[in-house]
């Protein structure tokens, strides 16, 4: 602070708090539906406290005895093939990028700039541009359905290489001298200096991951046909749908908080790695 | 780009970048050509056939009033998305820049959105202005508003930017947090003895050191707005009423799936890689110049 000044002081805090109560006023309606049995959810207008049905919504929803008239699949199945979804994505993502930058930087090898340009390619090339295409793609493979088609396509990433490409060229030279010298070869140098010298990068990144690849929609919602496939986040979507015909908002509100609960963990408890995968990977 | 001590050539890099490779040229580079390909042909009702038609398909849609349409809808969302999330964002930034005590609390309450799907963040908001039960609805109807996105366009343009801006606030806040941040203090303290309040210092010391950050900012929100606000956009109002909120991205879709107009929603995909290949090179460009090596 540069300057006393009581009242720029006071007006901060009152800014904050009001940037936080329109940041947060959604979630709290959205924990404050759930809370609710399905009729009060049908009376104008709706509570704004929360009321006492919070814990047999959430049972009734994770058994999978929820809304009516729709597929019933249990909502702790949906959850996770949200979790192997994400977990396929950032963990793959991770893996193939980490290699990749490791050849490109540490290798002089023939078409070395023309395999970086071609990953730089996916950069430009969104899923929301190439759907119908790629879905071809996908159904011709037979992966329609399938954990496989739901995070292989998505897993090429040429942020994620470059950013292992920026770390790998902090890495000073005198590293793989020394190794060199103590007669390392190359997947040895990177086990056991590499890997370990980009820990937090790695773990940072995973953040950035998880939550992409948890909130995954429209690729999902296009692949998954079978009721036992579909994700959380897609199922939300189809209980809107029914929404129009039977509105028990209670059950709709108690899945979009379970489906917003995992990636909203990770961002508060992981804040610090949450803010670094944030900045330096750019997007 | 290479390090100056290297490892002598072998077969073990091909290995190493095959995987990456192999997805690229299966998920990213087949399917893209595909696309190409495909907004070169004109195929019958049945998909039996189909013709080559060169540019028929990209000259059909500049010449479809709807299509226009839809592109300065999605110029017009994705500069309101951008203006709205970023002006919030850099007014509580500012503000948390001068707390002392608390800010970690403020930072994690503010950031997230961030984690939270598209998709949810539209049926959230799609809840709270649900033509007959919304709470804000409500309050607007005491208010003498009349609300309802289902059936005025403008208010379902609203709602979405609404939606849409709300979730993207976050990423935008902590960017501009940390631009502030890395403002050296002697600046800021140099110009408060010479007596220039913080409103003043804000507009002429701290708006334009934190420039780059916007600009930046400017490119990634409207990527999002025209990539990332589909599940937004198909949770709240389905393109709808009457095409109101149909942005290209939804369009590629609706027209692809839906419609089953191959040849035209190829085309479109085809104009919205270019799009993206614009934008990336304004944002390298820029980051470019920014990172030194």
């Amino acid at each position: 602070m540069v300057e006393h000044r009581p009242f720029l002081t006071f007006l901060t805090h009152l800014v904050m708090l009001i940037g936080i109560l329109l940041i947060a006023f959604p979630i709290w309606i959205t924990f404050v539906a759930a809370s609710h049995e399905a009729v009060r959810m049908t009376q104008v207008p709706l509570p704004l406290l929360p009321g006492d049905q919070f814990w047999h919504n959430m049972k009734a929803m994770l058994l999978g005895s929820g809304l009516k008239g729709t597929e019933v699949t249990p909502v702790w199945w949906m959850m996770f093939n949200s979790l192997v979804m994400a977990l396929s994505i950032s963990l793959g993502k991770i893996a193939i990028s980490i290699i990749s930058a490791f050849a490109i930087v540490y290798f002089k090898f023939p078409f070395r700039m023309g395999f970086f340009w071609l990953i730089f390619i996916t950069l430009m090339l969104p899923v929301e541009v190439r759907i119908l295409p790629t879905f071809e793609v996908v159904a011709n493979l037979g992966l329609l359905n399938s954990y496989a088609g739901l995070s292989l396509p998505l897993i090429a990433s040429a942020t994620a290489t470059f950013m292992f490409r920026q770390v790998f060229l902090t890495i000073p030279d005198e590293m793989l001298e020394s190794a060199r010298i103590d007669g390392a070869g190359p997947m040895r140098f990177f086990w056991d200096i590499l890997l370990p010298l980009s820990r937090t990068n790695i773990a940072a990144l995973f953040v950035i991951l998880f939550i992409y690849g948890w909130n995954q929609y429209l690729w999902p919602l296009l692949i998954t046909t079978d009721a036992d496939m579909t994700t959380i986040v897609v199922s939300l979507k189809q209980m809107l749908t029914a929404a129009e015909a039977t509105p028990e908002w209670n059950i709709i509100m108690m899945t979009a908080l379970l489906a917003m609960l995992p990636p909203i963990l990770v961002v508060i408890f992981m804040q610090k790695l949450f803010v670094k995968g944030l900045t330096e990977t750019d997007k | 780009m290479l390090k100056r001590v290297h490892f002598p050539p072998s077969i073990l890099p091909y290995i190493l970048v095959a995987p990456q490779v192999a997805i690229t040229l299966v998920f990213f580079i087949w399917p893209a050509s595909e696309a190409l390909y495909q907004s070169f042909l004109l195929e019958d009702a049945f998909g039996l056939s189909s013709e080559f038609v060169w540019f028929k398909n990209f000259n059909a849609l500049f010449h479809d009033p709807i299509y226009l349409q839809a592109f300065g809808r999605t110029a017009f969302f994705s500069g309101a998305v951008a203006l709205l999330s970023m002006s919030l964002a850099v007014v509580l930034a500012g503000f948390a820049d001068r707390v002392v005590r608390g800010a970690t609390f403020y930072r994690t309450l503010l950031i997230w959105p961030y984690a939270i799907a598209p998709v949810l963040a539209g049926a959230l908001w799609a809840f709270m202005f649900n033509p007959t039960l919304g709470i804000l609805t409500y309050s607007l109807e005491l208010l003498g508003v009349d609300w309802n996105y289902k059936l005025n366009g403008g208010q379902a343009m609203g709602l979405v930017i609404m939606a849409a801006a709300w979730k993207q606030v976050a990423y935008n806040f902590l960017f501009y947090l940390a631009a502030m941040q890395s403002i050296p203090k002697s600046v800021i303290e140099a110009a408060a003895i010479d007596g220039a309040g913080p409103i003043k210092r804000f507009w002429t010391i701290v708006f334009p050191l934190i420039s780059p950050t916007t600009f930046f900012l400017l490119v990634i929100n409207a990527v999002y707005a025209f990539f990332d606000t589909f599940g937004i956009i198909d949770a709240v109002t389905q393109g709808g009423p009457a095409n109101a909120t149909t942005i290209l991205v939804y369009k590629v879709y609706n027209d692809g799936f839906v419609g089953l107009d191959l040849g035209g929603s190829a085309a479109q995909s085809v104009i919205l890689m270019v799009l993206v290949i614009a934008m990336t090179v304004v944002q390298f460009r820029y980051i470019e110049k920014k990172v030194e090596y």
